[in-house]
């Protein structure tokens, strides 16, 4: 566990053209928005499940990958099961000008997992830009947020750090399975972003 | 957390997890292509994920949708919630299946979960409802840009 958080693959970009899921997709994501099956086939293994063809599962998926719809296939590690037992949600007062500048440069550091901005909630909360931080323990943790206090200097209006002390709950993204919002008839209706 | 700090990672699990993590071949069979970049073979390959999953280390292994990219509504919310009635409201908020995470927090806002909606519309009503339960205010704290998302951890 040397650093970290190793960059991830560039991410499409969120002004990408639309994107159109059809029914059958709909189905495909309610099916596999859990896992793949552990299967030597897992896309065959779907595939049987879902009545489709095995090449169709494969090439949605692969279509559905390049759109953005699906992030990454893959594996997701539990933190904690890692050692990264310090997971701080570090926040900042940035001046609305600034903003944009500083979530670039924090989004760039090498240990910043996530960083977005979203809006400020006065008077409770003051805090514009998010930026998770992940560590051994929270010395670890608290380092890492002053680098980037030290990054962002007097753009820094305030900040806090919120720990984690307990996931109350992890399931992952959930959708229905195709309702009679989304008609099943062979692919009409496609929704789009 | 138990079951986590039970089991140990060996070289080859920590190897696998960071490849896993680096994406997953979309061809018949995947774990075979996995093993043979890992110099593993395919029956290792499979039953090592499948105890990594049992065990926690892993929390999912499939495909990570995008519910904004799908079309659907996607907030970070938080709540104050008063000690004595945490876990019961941590139950009222975990009910809804639009919970993806939820997580406890030291802080006056002490309880921040994701709500994902198949529609942006519904996001409302899901803190609605949350807040009709619960009788405590839900701040709403859309995205509006991102950064940065990273999609690894080395093991």
């Amino acid at each position: 566990m040397s650093a970290p958080m190793t960059r991830a693959n560039a991410q499409p970009s969120p002004e990408a053209s639309p994107v159109v899921i059809d029914a059958i997709d709909r189905r495909l994501i309610a099916a596999t928005q859990s896992g793949l099956p552990l299967d030597a086939r897992p896309y065959h293994a779907v595939a049987r499940r879902l009545g489709l063809d095995p090449h169709d599962v494969m090439a949605r998926l692969t279509r559905l990958q390049a759109a953005g719809v699906i992030r990454r296939i893959g594996a997701v590690p539990n933190h904690y099961a890692l050692g990264y037992r310090a997971n701080g949600m570090s926040v900042w007062d940035i001046p609305d000008t600034r903003i944009d500048a500083a979530g670039r440069r924090v989004g760039a550091l090498d240990f910043v997992s996530h960083c977005y901005r979203r809006p400020r909630r006065p008077p409770l909360w003051p805090y514009n830009l998010f930026a998770m931080v992940h560590g051994r323990d929270r010395a670890e943790v608290e380092d890492k947020v002053a680098r980037i206090a030290a990054l962002l200097g007097p753009d820094v209006r305030a900040h806090a750090v919120l720990y984690s002390t307990r996931i109350l709950k992890k399931t992952g993204l959930r959708i229905a399975a195709p309702s009679p919002a989304y008609p099943s008839s062979q692919g009409s209706e496609p929704c789009s972003v | 957390m138990s079951d986590t700090d039970a089991m140990t990672l060996d070289p080859v699990d920590r190897h696998l997890i960071n490849a896993l993590q680096d994406g997953f071949p979309i061809v018949e069979r995947p774990f075979a292509a996995v093993a043979a970049q890992l110099d593993l073979d395919e029956d290792e390959v499979v039953a090592r994920i499948r105890r990594l999953l049992d065990a926690g280390v892993l929390s999912r292994f499939g495909p990570l949708y995008d519910a904004e990219r799908m079309g659907g509504g996607l907030t970070l919310a938080a709540l104050a919630v008063p000690p004595e009635r945490f876990d019961e409201v941590a139950g009222i908020v975990n009910a809804f299946p639009e919970v993806a995470h939820n997580y406890a927090r030291d802080h006056a806002l002490n309880m921040w979960f994701v709500i994902a909606t198949e529609r942006p519309q519904q996001v409302r009503s899901v803190i609605e409802a949350i807040e009709a339960a619960s009788g405590l205010p839900v701040l709403d704290l859309p995205k509006i840009e991102e950064y940065f998302l990273g999609l690894r951890l080395d093991a």
